[in-house]
């Protein structure tokens, strides 16, 4: 089973996230990551969806996704020609033993310090979801008290563009 | 000129071409029923017992039309009745377009009184819904659920009206902006050819049709199809009455308890032309079709039912009249004496099969006896109803079907209780006589619009096939649950002629073809609701059948 990312261009009206995410649920259709944001144009919003399937699974949500009435724009993203990035925000406990091991994995990683308490430290990090899986382990052993992250966006290289309908 | 919201909807009602819509009143679409009392003239509202019966309603006015029903219903339990018959709707594909009412914006979200989110809730069973919150919008948005219903693939479609939105004054252009019809799909002319090449090499073609033919108006088309390339047919229950029953290449219903004959052809077969129709799992055996040696082109106006439940070698989509047209005239005229010989073998077995199906029982009539006798008394344009369980196999197997749109059933859903309901509103769309064959499980759901039907001194001609048993589940129990008859026994002292007296309709009981002629001679020549209850045994079954997950070898052709 492979993973695929599929971009969607939705008219930015109410109830349209749970008309896509509820075409997943009833379909048997299983998300591993979905993200929903605003576009260059205020009409419309992009839906980032990443799931696993077959070849079969993939054409059968694209035909079910063309279908739902405020859908304007389905397109699979082919990995290699398209940026994918997660943001993750990760807590763990600020204590004198760990935390020069903590700043060694924040420096190689380029991720970023956004708070800093006396118990607690807060990393930003950016990135494909593989380097953010990689952060998440390095971090387990000193203790993670809380963590999210966004799910992946996704856009291709060069000038092609998911087109939205004018 | 500026009008309400209320009148605005009955405007737009008119415009789409409604005639008769039907419904149910309620304090949330109040202001609705009194713009519908103000414009009686011009558009007729139906009352009907309950919200389930007026959607099946809509939906019986559909699909014996071919027009855009419409029911009406007020929010929280109005709206929540409909829920069924908009899933019935949807399954079977049927354009209905239901307007709810509902609590005025500023209440929306507070569990205000008859407060629901109906637009939630039947996200997953419409092709589309709304929640009209600015008056601005409603004109259009109706508009647009009209086109949504009736384009493509047809499907139900709900608009939900807060009643401040019903109550709001906008100014309205009656045909402001005309809405443009999606354009029609036309099939890539390269995927056609490609099918005529299968169809040239192919030795033993089939074409499988399905309720697509109906609303894609392509009867005439098929057949001419099948004519050029000699080809035996057989459908879903959904195309039942595409084509005539008598027509020489049909061999009818397949699948679950279809024909022997359309079954096993399919299974002969070395192409498959399916045509307007999905593969549901009660018109196709197997799964695995890959593992045979026949080939499939699926030709349907839905781009998502292409390899959704059976891959095709060759999947086209686009409009089933302009595809079989132009498929027709690619293609060679053939012969196949061998398939033909081959299938005419199939008939016969298949006429030796039924006739040792039902045997004879005193004090009962045969289920087939039954269809037989009120078809003989039928005009030829009498549009064919039922509702859902062994009596409904039985109509769709043996009735001679003669047109288009004759026959309204639950296909999709199977939802018991539907048949009443829609014959009411084939009755009253078409003004033509209607039968409705039901049991006596299923009568007991819909039996309340009865008193719809005798209001409107609806020629509706109701026939229970009262076996007193669930029998589609008892026959399950027979064949697989060592014949525990959990609940199927109804056990129940209703006497349905009396029933009929009470609801001001007439009825009569027949235990033998004497009995049930007498009464079918008086049922179709009385211009008000007539219950004939016939007697069948508890025991008879719907065969042939084919096993869950079997395949042609396993079709049980005798229970005993």
């Amino acid at each position: 089973m492979d993973q695929y990312v599929i971009g969607v261009i939705v008219a930015n009206v109410s109830g349209v996230l749970s008309r896509v995410s509820g075409m997943f649920t009833r379909r048997g259709f299983n998300i591993d990551s979905l993200t929903v944001g605003e576009t260059e144009s205020s009409g419309f919003s992009r839906i980032t969806i990443a799931f696993h399937g077959d070849e079969d699974i993939k054409e059968r949500i694209l035909h079910q996704l063309q279908k739902l009435y405020d859908v304007r724009e389905v397109e699979v993203m082919d990995k290699n020609e398209t940026v994918i990035r997660e943001l993750l925000l990760i807590k763990v406990r600020n204590k004198a033993e760990i935390r020069q091991d903590i700043m060694t994995a924040v420096e190689i990683f380029r991720s970023k310090i956004v708070d800093y308490s006396p118990t607690s430290l807060t990393c930003e990090l950016t990135g494909e979801t593989s380097k953010i899986d990689a952060f998440i382990e390095l971090l387990k052993p000193f203790g993670i008290m809380e963590m999210c992250r966004t799910g992946i966006v996704a856009i291709e290289r060069g000038e092609n563009c998911l087109k939205t309908v004018k | 000129m500026k009008i309400s919201g209320a009148k605005t909807v009955v405007e737009i009602l008119i415009e789409q071409g409604c005639d008769t819509i039907f419904g149910y009143p309620g304090g949330q679409v109040i202001d609705l029923f009194d713009e519908l009392y103000n414009a009686k003239e011009r558009i007729r509202h139906i009352l009907t017992a309950d919200e389930q019966g007026a959607a099946h309603a809509a939906d019986g006015y559909a699909r014996s039309t071919g027009k855009v029903g419409v029911v009406i219903a007020t929010s929280g339990p109005g709206a929540t009745n409909l829920v069924t018959g908009i899933a019935t709707a949807y399954l079977d594909s049927v354009p209905i377009v239901a307007i709810t009412g509902n609590v005025s914006c500023d209440f929306i979200g507070r569990d205000s009184f008859q407060e629901v989110d109906i637009v939630g809730i039947t996200m997953p069973i419409t092709k589309h819904n709304f929640i009209v919150k600015d008056i601005k919008d409603l004109a259009d948005t109706l508009r647009t659920a009209f086109k949504i219903a009736k384009s493509g693939r047809p499907g139900p479609v709900l608009v939900d009206i807060p009643k401040d939105i019903q109550l709001a004054q906008y100014e309205f252009e009656a045909n402001a902006q005309p809405v443009i019809p999606y354009p029609l799909i036309f099939s890539s002319e390269e995927k056609l050819k490609k099918a005529a090449e299968l169809i040239n090499a192919s030795e033993r073609p089939y074409i499988y049709f399905g309720g697509g033919i109906i609303s894609g108006k392509a009867s005439a088309q098929i057949m001419a199809l099948a004519d050029k390339i000699d080809a035996p047919m057989g459908c879903s229950l959904m195309g039942l009455s595409a084509v005539p029953s008598d027509y020489p290449r049909f061999l009818g219903m397949q699948g679950r308890h279809g024909h022997y004959a359309s079954t096993v052809a399919e299974d002969e077969a070395d192409l498959i032309i399916t045509l307007g129709a999905r593969f549901s799992d009660r018109s196709t055996w197997e799964t695995s079709r890959s593992l045979k040696k026949f080939r499939i082109i699926h030709i349907d106006i839905d781009g998502a039912e292409l390899n959704k439940n059976i891959p095709a070698d060759l999947s086209i989509r686009g409009d089933i009249l302009d595809a079989v047209e132009r498929l027709t005239a690619m293609i060679e005229e053939k012969k196949h004496p061998q398939w033909s010989e081959r299938i005419a073998k199939l008939r016969e077995e298949e006429k030796r099969l039924t006739k040792s199906a039902h045997k004879k029982i005193k004090g009962k009539l045969s289920p087939y006896d039954i269809i037989d006798t009120i078809s003989s008394y039928a005009p030829d344009d009498a549009i064919v109803v039922t509702d859902v369980g062994q009596h409904q196999m039985w109509t769709a197997q043996r009735y001679p079907f003669k047109k288009p749109r004759t026959f309204l059933s639950s296909g999709g859903l199977g939802t018991m209780g539907y048949g009443l309901g829609a014959a009411v509103g084939a009755a009253m769309a078409t003004g033509k006589r209607v039968i409705l064959f039901t049991g006596d499980g299923s009568f007991g759901m819909d039996l309340n619009e009865l008193a719809t039907a005798v209001s409107h001194e609806l020629p509706i001609t109701i026939v229970i096939m009262n076996n007193g048993v669930l029998g589609m589940v008892r026959q399950w129990q027979t064949l697989y649950l060592d014949k525990h008859y959990s609940n199927t026994t109804l056990d129940r002292k209703t006497d349905f002629v009396k029933l009929a007296e009470a609801f001001g309709a007439e009825g009569g009981r027949a235990c033998d073809t004497k009995q049930l002629k007498k009464l079918a001679e008086k049922a179709f020549s009385c211009s008000v609701p007539f219950i004939i209850d016939c007697a069948v045994d508890s025991d008879e079954f719907v065969l042939p059948m084919l096993p869950p997950s079997g395949s042609v070898d396993d079709i049980i052709t005798e229970i005993k």
